[in-house]
């Protein structure tokens, strides 16, 4: 599997893109990202000797919340890291984009890898690392690869190493790559595959900023909060937010995927309604009817067609709706969907990713995706719906890491959404969508 | 302190405590099972979920520190649905086949079943099976029914020092595997069968012999190594079936040796002598006690009368009772001989009389030590709790400096080492003492002139300089050395220099308590009495054809005798010499007591009835002095004996490690060029009991003695693997590259029949290479 071909016309990420502003796909080096005003943010944080509170401050100001799917605000968390911690201390990259239907941390490595470089070396900055690793999911080797050869370049150009322009300020930066594993976005789990382990999360507390990478103090964000990070330097926390919305500064990737005319990464203002989300994306494929959406990852609640039209999208609208925004993978299902069948599926991914260290988690997984695929093949008892609210219940917030969780939710939501769906699977022993459409 | 609330109960725990060392302070049961305490936190089974106030979910009480005003309810609506939730999910997959499975009746998901499960299941989709493991001769897996508590691999990777175990697999693929092919192999792996929650690990040589309700559970100690480890010995039908350990946190902990765990076998061997025996005209014959004994007294009665009271000799082994061994001397010295001793490996007695070695400290203030030196210990064989304690210093603060012969694996980390042949363990050691003393300022002590450190020497010398608690242990090795005294010194005398405490690391049960009990009499000692051949012995135990410095020497002293008495639960090759046997009971039948290394004297009851017409050995001896008309013998109780053999008093007073003198002597420069023997006492060949417990002879530790050697003398001999050597002309050994060895030496175990017709332990070998034997099909 190859990159797709290359240029693309430079909006392809849509008008208000500020991280994708004027990708390509062709123009990825070095020399480019500095022809697009790349790296101004680091010189001038250097040359200015702007001091790393200053930094911290103005990403608080932005409401640059983290853009792997928990939403937590950015700033805060940097605040977090002992800047006096005497030993050492690391700044880890997650980019182990593995959520079915998130593929926006590959396009930023692939065709802008820059900006992620200068975004974590800000980042090591402010927080006074000196070491950092970019943890790239296992299935997109080529992405690894280019990131390699970003880094060989900014190596080179004394962007990353000892002594960075000429400073005082050292910043090394290591690509690393997982084998493929999605609980290894979990970032505690991502942290042991760091260290060469299992990838099994940590119970928390202890949280990574005081025990971290190696038991160290380490900070983790998400490759687009790192991207965002250079433009909120170079004009101002205030302009980031007034991007967005209040709580919600920005600009966010979209994926959007399923039964969209031209599914793809879009970039749009956090706070810009989904029904025009939709509209960039060509509008349903075919002319269907739009009928459910996951908008923030299959870990998400599943939300119908009408509660969507009417949502706008930014972390706290989508909350108000009743899912979350998560790590902003829109998955658009059309009529001819079977919400059974769309269940069985994300059930089967859970139960297949668990890594089988916490009891609710390892046996619950299966026992959803073995009822689910019951009712799907037409062996639904009456009792099961409720049983598997029972068991999602007994799952949900009793686990390690947020696994369960994710596998639970989309159960209950999915049942509360469109019960009489399953309904029909358990009294019918068949889908209630028509097999002609 | 932190201010917490558990169900409506305010309480202080310590800073840094968690919500489980809450609960425990309060007495509140919180079911779980991935936690132990001595184990590191997993919070993976999620049974202890407790409702922790403005929380917004269930916590684990193992994983969640206790904040000041934290209030937390344990049987709470939500905490008891949680706690329920994950029972139910554990019951799922898990098979009800509690009726055949060896752990029913004392399986933790069995009981918290009872609890927290429902009455019927919900569950009705195909459960899961996992393949079964073979880890080997003591571990029996029903893997289908384990939860994945990790206790196990915990277990490995934090106390054995070895990961022998782990979990592979994602999600419900998740199982708990030994490394492709291999079996656990921790002298420590019978644990694992303790902390495995469910029927998953369970004992292969009990399983299938007795449900726990049906047997008695008996307090005891260990006979075997020096630590005195608690035991609680399980008994059915008046047979031993199960040992399991006595908690005691100064100790063993809750830990026990393999050893310990399993050799109780051997109190079950088909060699156990069941009557008195004696031989007349060559043919040996059952007896009644009455005539056995007259038979003993009249025989002991008449050496003396014919050649003196000088050729009366006693020998015991260290795995005697205080009490017996007690007797004994007293017996020996009634006759008018002080021939008496216990310490049958040891090959040099010139230390003061007055010394009573012992470990120089309490056992559980290893913990605390920053530096550590070992004077020839395989620590993990030899002693494996005691190991136990230092590998867990050693990951803190501990820096651990070892002199060996041998560079095995310890499991532990190791500082510093040199390892050497024999003959130059004095040569290194006083080196060390040149190191220290020479970065103290201090003049190098007499004998010690003109004698340079080496590098080894030095860094060792800065690691203990370095410390502010160190001590130096000399292991099994060194006290059974030819120059046991010389390396006794030179410890003293680095001890002296750098301000630190030394000791010696005990190696059988009573090491300590046979000094105590006067067995180490001050007449011929265990190596004179069988190098200048007597005409009458006593064996109290011992089995002189594996327990001696020198089994040849032994044996043709016994089959010279006149007239030789062996005390012993076992029919062993004293058919071939003795003249009378006499049944005497293992620790199990009868009352006793052992002083541990650290000087602890602990006492045991009898738990079974002596098998058949075995009678406790100290009642036996009693008769013994009354029928030799032997002053002082008439004590009807063991702990009479025991009062007389202690003098009542703390026999803390009495230990002793300081040479008077502390003379070091010449230390040899080099060796003789001769090929030096490494003979250490294997594991599971220690004493009687162990040497008959044939699961433990199953495990690798337990395998036939090779001879071992480095690739130099590899060369040197011409061999190949699989190439068989004879050793001094006599036994027949496959040769083995080991290069873990130091040049010019050759490893061959001792206590061993295979390797019973070698002379001394430390003794130069001949070896010869003998053809490969090729089979060739007929």
């Amino acid at each position: 599997m190859g990159l797709p071909v290359a240029p693309f016309a430079g909006d392809m990420y849509g008008p208000d893109a500020v991280i994708m502003k004027g990708i390509t796909g062709a123009n990825w080096r070095l020399q480019d990202y500095l022809s697009r005003g790349g790296y101004s943010a680091l010189k001038k944080i250097l040359s200015e000797k702007i001091p790393p509170e200053q930094v911290v401050a103005e990403l608080k100001k932005s409401a640059l919340r983290g853009r792997g799917g928990a939403g937590f605000p950015t700033g805060l968390k940097w605040s977090f890291m002992p800047r006096q911690y005497p030993g050492a201390k690391y700044l880890v990259c997650n980019s182990d984009e593995g959520e079915p239907g998130t593929f926006k941390d590959r396009d930023i490595m692939r065709y802008n890898p820059h900006i992620l470089i200068e975004g974590m070396a800000i980042g090591a900055y402010a927080m006074g690392i000196p070491v950092g690793y970019n943890y790239i999911h296992g299935e997109i080797w080529d992405v690894f690869e280019r990131m390699e050869e970003a880094l060989a370049e900014a190596r080179a150009a004394s962007f990353i190493g000892k002594k960075i322009l000429g400073s005082e300020f050292n910043f090394e930066l290591h690509n690393h790559h997982g084998w493929g594993a999605y609980i290894c976005g979990e970032e505690t789990a991502l942290l042991e595959s760091l260290e060469g382990k299992k990838g099994q999360p940590r119970f928390k507390p202890p949280f990574p900023a005081s025990f971290g990478l190696y038991g160290k103090p380490t900070t983790i964000n998400n490759t687009e909060t790192f991207a965002a990070v250079p433009w909120i330097i170079n004009n101002g926390g205030d302009a980031f937010l007034a991007l967005g919305k209040p709580n919600n500064g920005g600009t966010k990737i979209f994926s959007v995927s399923g039964d969209v005319a031209r599914p793809g990464n879009y970039e749009v203002k956090l706070g810009t309604p989904f029904a025009k989300l939709l509209e960039m994306a060509g509008g349903m494929r075919d002319g269907k009817k739009l009928k459910a959406v996951i908008p923030g990852g299959s870990s998400m609640p599943v939300l119908p067609a009408d509660i969507m039209m009417a949502t706008d999208m930014d972390y706290d609208s989508i909350a108000k709706a009743g899912s979350m925004l998560g790590s902003g993978a829109v998955i658009v299902m059309d009529e001819t969907r079977c919400m059974v069948k769309s269940l069985l599926r994300l059930s089967y991914f859970y139960y297949e990713e668990s890594c089988g260290q916490c009891t609710p988690c390892r046996e619950g997984t299966g026992w959803l995706y073995r009822m689910v695929d019951r009712i799907e093949h037409g062996k639904g008892k009456p009792e099961d719906l409720d049983l598997l609210n029972s068991v999602a219940d007994n799952i949900q917030g009793r686990t390690i890491c947020a696994l369960g969780d994710a596998a639970a939710m989309p159960v209950r939501a999915f049942i509360k959404h469109y019960r009489d769906e399953f309904q029909h699977h358990i009294d019918h022993k068949q889908c209630v969508v028509p097999t002609y459409i | 302190m932190l201010e917490i609330e558990i169900d409506g109960r305010k309480l202080e725990v310590p800073d840094g405590s968690t919500v489980m060392d809450a609960t425990n302070q309060a007495g509140v049961y919180v079911p779980h099972f991935c936690y132990h305490k001595k184990l590191s936190i997993a919070a993976n089974c999620r049974m202890c979920l407790v409702h922790v106030d403005k929380a917004p979910k269930p916590l684990p009480a193992c994983a969640t520190p206790v904040t000041n005003g934290m209030k937390v309810f344990t049987h709470s609506e939500q905490a008891i649905n949680a706690q329920k939730g994950v029972m139910e999910f554990l019951l799922i997959n898990h098979p009800l086949d509690c009726p055949i499975c060896d752990q029913g009746g004392e399986c933790q998901l069995q009981d918290l079943a009872m609890g927290y499960g429902g009455s019927g299941s919900r569950y009705e989709e195909p459960k899961r099976v996992v393949n079964n493991k073979n880890l080997g001769p003591l571990i029996s897996t029903d893997m289908t029914r384990c939860i994945h508590c990790t206790r196990c691999v915990r277990f490995g990777e934090e106390i054995a020092g070895i990961m022998e175990l782990g979990m592979i697999g994602r999600g419900e693929h998740a199982e708990i595997i030994a490394f492709v092919g291999k079996t656990v192999d921790s002298e420590l792996s019978g644990n694992v069968i303790d902390l495995c929650p469910v029927g998953a690990l369970t004992s292969k040589p009990f399983r299938y012999s007795a449900r726990t309700w049906e047997l008695t559970r008996h307090s005891s100690v260990s006979p075997h190594c020096g630590l005195g480890s608690n035991l609680t010995v399980q008994v059915k039908q008046n047979r031993v079936m199960r040992v399991l350990p006595r908690e005691n946190d100064a100790i063993n902990e809750c830990w026990l040796s393999d050893k310990d765990r399993f050799a109780y076998e051997g109190l079950n061997a088909s060699d156990r002598l069941v009557k008195p025996m004696i031989r007349e005209n060559g043919a040996w014959r059952e007896v009644d006690w009455q005539v056995a004994l007259e038979f003993a007294a009249n025989g002991i009665r008449k050496v003396r009368d014919q050649h003196g009271a000088v050729h009366v000799a006693a020998l015991a082994t260290p795995h005697q009772t205080v009490e017996e061994l007690y007797l004994l001397q007293k017996l020996a010295h009634g006759l008018g001989s002080s021939n008496v001793d216990f310490r049958t490996r040891q090959s040099d007695f010139s230390a003061d009389s007055n010394v009573v070695p012992w470990l120089g400290m309490a056992i559980a203030d290893i913990a605390q030590l920053d530096r550590v030196l070992v004077v020839g210990s395989t620590l993990r064989k030899d002693h494996p709790l005691i190991a136990h304690r230092i590998r867990q210093a050693a990951k803190r603060h501990l820096q651990v400096n070892l002199i060996h012969v041998t560079d095995d694996d310890l499991a532990m980390r190791i500082t510093n080492k040199a390892i050497v042949a024999p003959s130059q363990m004095a040569r290194q050691l006083a080196q060390l003492v040149a190191a220290v003393a020479h970065a103290k300022g201090a003049p190098l002590p007499a004998g010690l002139a003109g004698t340079e450190a080496g590098d080894a020497a030095k860094r060792m010398a800065d690691s203990l300089l370095s410390g502010k608690n160190c001590a130096l242990f000399v292991g099994n090795f060194a006290q059974h050395h030819p120059s046991a005294t010389q390396l006794h010194a030179l410890v003293q005398t680095l001890a002296d220099l750098l301000g630190a405490k030394f000791g010696f690391l005990g190696e059988a049960a009573n090491s300590v308590g046979g000094y105590l009990a006067g067995a180490a009499a001050g007449g011929m000692n265990a190596l004179q009495m069988m190098r200048e051949p007597r005409q009458a012995y006593l064996l109290l135990g011992a089995e002189p054809e594996l327990d001696c410095y020198d089994p040849q020497q032994a044996m043709s002293a016994m089959k010279q005798a006149e007239f030789v008495v062996a005390l012993s639960p076992y029919q062993h090759q004293a058919l071939d010499y003795a003249h009378v046997m006499l049944p005497v009971a293992p620790f199990t039948e009868t009352s006793g007591t052992f002083v541990s290394t650290e000087g602890k004297a602990q006492s045991f009851r009898g738990l079974v009835q002596p098998l058949a017409e075995t009678r406790p050995a100290w009642k036996v001896l009693r008769v013994l002095g009354n029928l030799l008309q032997v002053d002082g013998f008439d004590y009807d109780s063991s702990e009479a004996v025991l009062k007389d053999a202690l003098s009542g008093s703390d026999p803390t007073s009495r230990l002793n490690n300081r040479l008077t003198q502390g003379v070091i002597g010449k230390i040899e420069a080099q060796g003789s060029g001769d090929i030096e023997r490494i003979a250490e006492v294997p594991i599971y060949q220690t004493d009687a009991i162990v040497r008959r417990a044939p699961s433990l002879h199953k495990t690798r530790d337990g395998a036939v003695p090779v001879a071992g050697m480095n690739g130099e003398m590899y060369e040197r001999l011409g061999l190949r693997d699989g190439d068989q050597v004879k050793v001094n002309g006599s036994s027949l050994l496959s040769a083995v590259l080991d290069e873990k060895l130091p040049a010019g030496c050759i490893r061959i175990p001792a206590g061993h029949p295979l390797t019973a017709k070698l002379a001394g332990m430390f003794d130069t070998v001949t070896i010869v290479r003998v053809a490969a034997q090729h089979k060739v099909a007929v």
